[in-house]
């Protein structure tokens, strides 16, 4: 193979034809082109007649160029031109396919497992033995090296993690064996790549396969000032780009869906890319992940949990606002400690309990009034967390004093204690260490934290298991309890300063988050975590689609509180007791780098690796060159006339142009919509089809003459290509021979009848066949009706609407009087109507009515209004046209006002209750 | 059916609707024979022509003696004069009579032959005799007569052009010549003087297809004959056209001189415009000899 560029030619030797091309051009240019041979007997006249000098005899140029393009495309296309060529040089002995297999790769996985195909094929070629393995997801103990074509079946278990390989370096340095690896980068660095290339480099020689790709990560969604903050970052960094961000979330009706669209900027020369999201906190709170949509990987997801979420809290004083100092305040601490991280409500209980909060913080409240006690009762029994706080005034109080009171956690005993004080004995008291029962547990408390006043619980049974904090005397100093759904929490003490320096400490602030009121991220704080169990509820694969974590281990506090995503820590939402974290694949420190690869490493595309054969381009090139040339050549000759020139314009006219799709012309969409029309499908036999068209248009006569209905002239509806819903009434004849309708036709009739359309289909056979006997139109319409979307059918009763739509008819004969008329069958329940020869029936319009009494012929009449088919014989034979054409008038009467008729029948009843 | 029998139909079919073809005969020769053709004079015949009185010479059973009867003195019956005129025919059966440039148009010389034997036809049909020139068939009357030239007429002829034979033309007689007259006027010039050097009068009728008419050729193109004999190759057909229809309507006048100096008639028919038309040219150039 001869090699230019990244073209190769099988045969380079042919090129040296191009030599030749401009002797060609001296060769064809000094031969005109052959004349043509006419038998002309006038040529005796034309003797001695001479051509004009200035007539050019040579072969024009650019018929030159044409004819030495064509020739050039012929030999280049012999010499077999291949774009970037293969050496197909067999490896030998065994060989590892190692894929990256991280989120980075998520994307274009497929194109890589086609690639390890490809590879697999090649080695299969070759015999090697193979492993493939995924270094995200390194196999425990040894490689095995088998066939590659059991791996090529296993192909399709390969699937990309949503973390990056680790830890690469020991496991290849720990194998026994050595192997040439091909590794499928996804081109993005990791940490230990460098180390793992040198071990996989002592084991034999490595071809990395990787192309540029864009890749980005989503950082975790920071809330910050009131808005969302969502950073991406990217590699390689290039040029100015957008990319779109889309929040996800349960709506109201508990349904995944996009609740907010935002577009992600990348400067052009910045890594990273930031967005604000400011949302209202109902809907802020309802999202569950952003993504960058179209990104098909586990990094392009980032779930947001507690973090994000601010809860809504209500604070209520005791009543009577004093002017007081802010310090002072029951609710001036409660402020602080909440503002950063939760959104406060002030109002009234009533109006509080409206909006529905997620806490209400009760500060030295003692009383309630009776319909704020139920609403609260209520809101708590629906999953609220009601936080009261003691104070002077429920000290004073006969608040729970006989009986527990339901927004009280337990009984008080009357007047509190204060310790020492200045009237009081003993020293203030201090905490004591939470039990590992209480929400508190792990919570350092700080010396300086002490307790001079409190209100106390009444001994109780009870009280042992609903104390969550003590002081070190015993005495409770948060007790709680469960009320339905939600809870009820006392802090003995008050919100402010003034009988304990609880709310001065950092201890307050982290009280509040484990009772859930505020919220903040829980991460990083090892400590905190530390001895605690979470369970993924829900987890990232690679390609970021979340998957129920319910079958996989809970996963220690520890690890968790490292938030690095791995094989032992799925991303994804994990689940405590009274939060949830979540862990993401893109840290919010995360960067991403593009693999580089020393100069020594054999880097091979991903893609670019294909051959391209051109030979049968540039032969098909030449092909339709050398036909132009023909065409040209004629033209030039003066041999493209006649039926010549008539086949020729048809074929180039055929390339040039597709037929278009014959549709319904605007005009006939008006003319059908402007005023009624009825239409008759056509069934291809043109006897028939004249017969349906005069029958229609003979009924459009009557229907002008004898009612309000004014129907233009009918209209021959092609199933095919004709719109149907313009038309509230086909006529349908079926012939033994027409043929069935597409599948396409046959939605559109199932559309035009659940939406109101009527058939009458009329098998024109009554005089020799009933139904059930099978006549060939009979079987047609079967054959037709199998695909359509007819309800159940039955003989048409003797109370129809059809039999009183306009006149009162008990026959319905057309040019044959059989009585075998079936329309939809009427429901089951249906009563006769109190003093009427009628039930109540109070269905829709009938979609089909089929019959066989060749209506269209009885109704017919040809252009100068003469009936065209003879009905029955002398006066009987008229009277039964009438009945045909009354038939007709109530037929499409019931079509269009439906089931008015049958309601008459509550006319009674209507005018009996408006007193008439 | 036979070519001979198609060809016969055909004229019949179209000599069907015409009138007898009543051929002039103004100079009586040593040829004419009793036909007829009446000369609306008193003369031979079979048919009444007047009643005049008898005259000192008229033969006494010449007398009409129911007529005289009714009157005091005699009179004749005479008849009319009738008699029967000759009329030769020459039909071109030259290759260049074969050629036709569109498959729904008939060749020159089917066109040709039909036209002589329908005018033959109504000819025999009024009573004249009618032949082929060159001595090969003489002029009779007869529907074996007509039978016999219709074989005749379906014979081609391997030349390239053809010329008027004037072989077996009677003096005094009546000559037809269809041809496409493309080949050299020579022959037809010289076949026109001699006959009219024998007193005869007739009519010279052009075939032309209708492309020889318009030469619609273009680009680099060789011409050649239909029997092969001559060729002209150009290199663009369209810069002759001009030239060639000055050539055709150059020798068009040629023969109109010609006919006009010999007292002949001359006319060009196409072979795409209805053959009935040349027929009713026929009719009335004889008609008026």
């Amino acid at each position: 193979m001869w090699t230019l560029g990244p073209l190769g030619f099988t045969v380079p030797l042919l090129l040296l034809g191009l030599i030749i091309l401009p002797i060609l051009w001296l060769l064809l240019r000094a031969v005109p082109p052959a004349p043509v041979k006419r038998r002309f007997p006038g040529v005796a006249l034309l003797l001695g007649l001479q051509d004009d000098e200035s007539q050019s005899d040579r072969t024009p140029w650019w018929l030159l160029l044409l004819r030495l393009i064509a020739v050039a495309a012929l030999i280049i296309g012999f010499a077999g031109p291949v774009l970037n060529p293969t050496d197909s040089r067999a490896g030998t002995g065994n060989l590892l396919i190692a894929l990256d297999g991280s989120w980075a790769g998520a994307p274009s996985w497929t194109a890589r497992i086609k690639r390890v195909d490809a590879l697999l094929s090649e080695a299969v070629r070759d015999d090697r033995p193979v492993s493939v393995i995924n270094l995200s997801n390194l196999p425990a103990g040894d490689l095995t090296f088998s066939a590659a074509s059991t791996w090529q079946s296993r192909l399709a278990n390969l699937q990309p993690q949503p973390w990056q390989p680790r830890a690469v370096a020991d496991w290849v340095s720990a194998q026994t064996t050595n192997f040439e690896t091909q590794w499928m980068s996804d081109g993005i660095d990791w940490e230990g790549r460098t180390a793992a290339l040198s071990a996989f480099e002592a084991k034999g020689t490595v071809t990395v396969f990787q192309s540029p790709r864009a890749t980005f990560g989503l950082q975790p969604a920071v809330f910050e000032d009131g808005a969302i903050t969502l950073a991406a970052i990217r590699t390689p960094i290039g040029v100015a780009i957008s990319v779109p961000v889309t929040a996800i979330g349960l709506d109201p009706a508990g349904t995944e869906r996009q609740l907010q669209t935002v577009t992600l900027e990348f400067e052009a020369g910045n890594a990273t890319g930031k967005t604000a999201l400011i949302l209202p906190p109902e809907l802020r709170n309802r999202i569950t992940r952003f993504e960058i949509t179209g990104q098909r990987s586990a990094g392009a997801v980032t779930l947001t949990d507690d973090a994000l979420k601010r809860r809504e809290v209500a604070l209520i004083a005791g009543r009577g606002s004093r002017e007081e100092l802010n310090l002072l305040s029951p609710l001036h601490y409660l402020r602080e400690a909440l503002v950063p991280t939760a959104d406060l409500i002030d109002g009234t209980l009533t109006d509080i309990l409206l909006a529905n909060p997620d806490v209400i913080v009760l500060a030295d409240v003692a009383t309630l009034a009776g319909t704020e006690t139920d609403g609260t009762i209520t809101w708590v029994e629906n999953g609220g967390l009601l936080l009261r706080f003691a104070g002077p005034r429920l000290a004073a109080s006969d608040l729970g004093r006989d009986a527990e009171d339901p927004l009280l956690p337990v009984r008080l005993r009357s007047g509190g204690r204060s310790v020492g004080g200045a009237m009081s004995w003993g020293e203030p008291k201090e905490l004591a260490p939470f039990s590992d029962t209480s929400p508190f547990f792990g919570l350092a408390i700080p010396d300086d934290v002490t307790v001079s006043a409190q209100v106390m619980a009444q001994p109780d049974p009870t009280l042992a298991t609903r104390v969550i904090a003590q002081l070190a005397d015993g005495t409770p100093l948060v007790t709680r309890k469960p009320l339905g759904e939600g809870q009820v929490v006392l802090v003995h003490v008050t919100a402010n300063a003034e009988w304990s320096t609880l709310p001065l400490s950092g201890l307050f602030v982290q009280m509040l988050e484990r009772l859930a009121i505020s919220t903040r991220p829980a991460a990083g704080d090892a400590q905190a975590l530390a001895g605690t169990t979470w369970q993924p509820t829900q987890v990232l694969d690679g390609f970021g689609r979340l998957q129920d974590g319910g079958a996989l281990a809970g996963v220690n506090g520890e690890i968790l509180s490292t938030k690095f995503a791995g094989p032992d820590l799925h991303p994804g939402l994990y689940s405590g007791a009274e939060q949830q974290i979540a862990v993401n694949v893109v840290t919010p420190d995360a960067t991403l780098n593009v693999a580089a690869w020393p100069a020594r490493i054999n880097v091979q595309g991903m893609a670019g690796m294909r051959e391209t054969a051109f030979k049968g381009w540039l032969l098909a090139g030449a092909l339709g060159l050398l036909i132009l040339d023909i065409m040209t050549s004629l033209l030039i000759g003066g041999r493209l006339r006649g039926p010549r020139a008539d086949v020729a314009m048809a074929l180039i006219l055929m390339l040039a142009f597709t037929p278009e799709a014959h549709a319904l012309t605007d005009e006939e969409a008006i003319a059908a919509t402007t005023a009624v029309v009825l239409g008759h499908i056509i069934t291809g036999d043109a006897d028939v089809d004249a017969q349906a068209g005069a029958g229609l248009l003979g009924l459009s006569q009557t229907l002008f003459r004898r009612t309000s209905i004014e129907p233009n002239d009918p209209h021959a509806i092609d199933l095919e290509r004709d719109e149907l819903a313009f038309y509230p009434f086909l006529y349908w004849p079926v012939t033994a021979d027409q043929p069935l309708p597409s599948r396409n036709a046959y939605g559109k009739l199932n559309r035009y009848l659940r939406s109101g359309g009527m058939i009458l289909f009329d098998t024109r056979d009554a005089d020799t066949a009933r139904f059930g006997s099978g006549s060939p139109e009979g079987r047609k319409l079967q054959a037709i009706a199998r695909g359509l979307d007819i309800p159940a059918i039955e003989p048409i009763p003797q109370d129809h609407v059809l039999t009183r739509a306009f006149y009162l008819l008990q026959d319905f004969p057309g040019r044959y009087a059989s009585r075998d008329i079936w329309v939809e069958a009427s429901p089951a329940g249906a009563e006769l109507a109190e003093g009427m020869p009628f039930r109540n029936l109070n269905d829709g319009v009938t979609p089909v009515v089929i019959g066989g009494n060749d209506w269209a012929r009885a109704w017919a009449v040809d252009q100068y209004g003469n009936r065209m088919f003879p009905v029955g014989r002398g006066t009987a034979g008229e009277r039964q046209r009438e009945f045909a054409l009354r038939f007709g008038v109530n037929l499409i009467m019931h079509v269009l006002t439906g089931n008015y008729k049958s309601d008459q029948v509550h006319v009674p009843a209507l005018l009996d209750r408006l007193g008439q | 059916m036979t070519k001979a029998q198609t060809l016969r139909s055909d004229a019949q079919g179209l000599a069907a609707p015409m009138p007898a073809l009543l051929a002039a005969a103004d100079q009586l020769a040593s040829t004419v024979m009793l036909g007829d053709h009446g000369r609306r004079r008193a003369g031979m015949g079979d048919i009444f022509w007047q009643y005049r009185p008898a005259q000192q010479g008229d033969e006494a059973r010449a007398i009409d003696w129911r007529r005289s009867a009714r009157a005091d003195s005699n009179f004749v019956a005479d008849k009319e004069w009738q008699i029967a005129q000759s009329v030769l025919l020459w039909v071109d059966q030259s290759a260049a009579m074969q050629f036709t440039s569109d498959d729904n148009i008939s060749t020159k010389s089917a066109c040709a032959r039909t036209l002589a034997l329908a005018t033959a036809i109504l000819l025999t049909r009024g009573g004249e005799r009618v032949g082929l020139t060159g001595r090969r068939l003489p002029p009779k009357r007869g529907a074996g007569q007509i039978r016999q030239m219709a074989e005749l007429l379906c014979k081609n002829d391997n030349s390239d052009f053809g010329s008027p034979d004037t072989q077996g033309l009677l003096p005094h007689s009546r000559a037809l010549f269809i041809s496409d007259f493309l080949g050299g006027i020579g022959p037809t010039k010289a076949a026109l003087f001699e006959a009219a050097d024998r007193g005869i009068k007739g009519c010279i009728l052009q075939i032309l297809d209708p492309q020889e008419e318009a030469f619609p050729f273009s680009g680099r193109t060789s011409f050649h004959s239909m029997g092969g004999s001559i060729t002209h190759e150009t290199l663009s057909a369209d810069g002759l056209k001009k030239r060639y229809l000055d050539k055709l309507a150059e020798r068009k006048d040629a023969l109109q001189t010609l006919a006009r100096q010999t007292g002949w008639q001359f006319h060009t028919h196409h072979t795409n415009a209805p053959a009935t038309s040349a027929l009713l040219w026929l009719y009335q150039s004889l008609e008026a000899q």
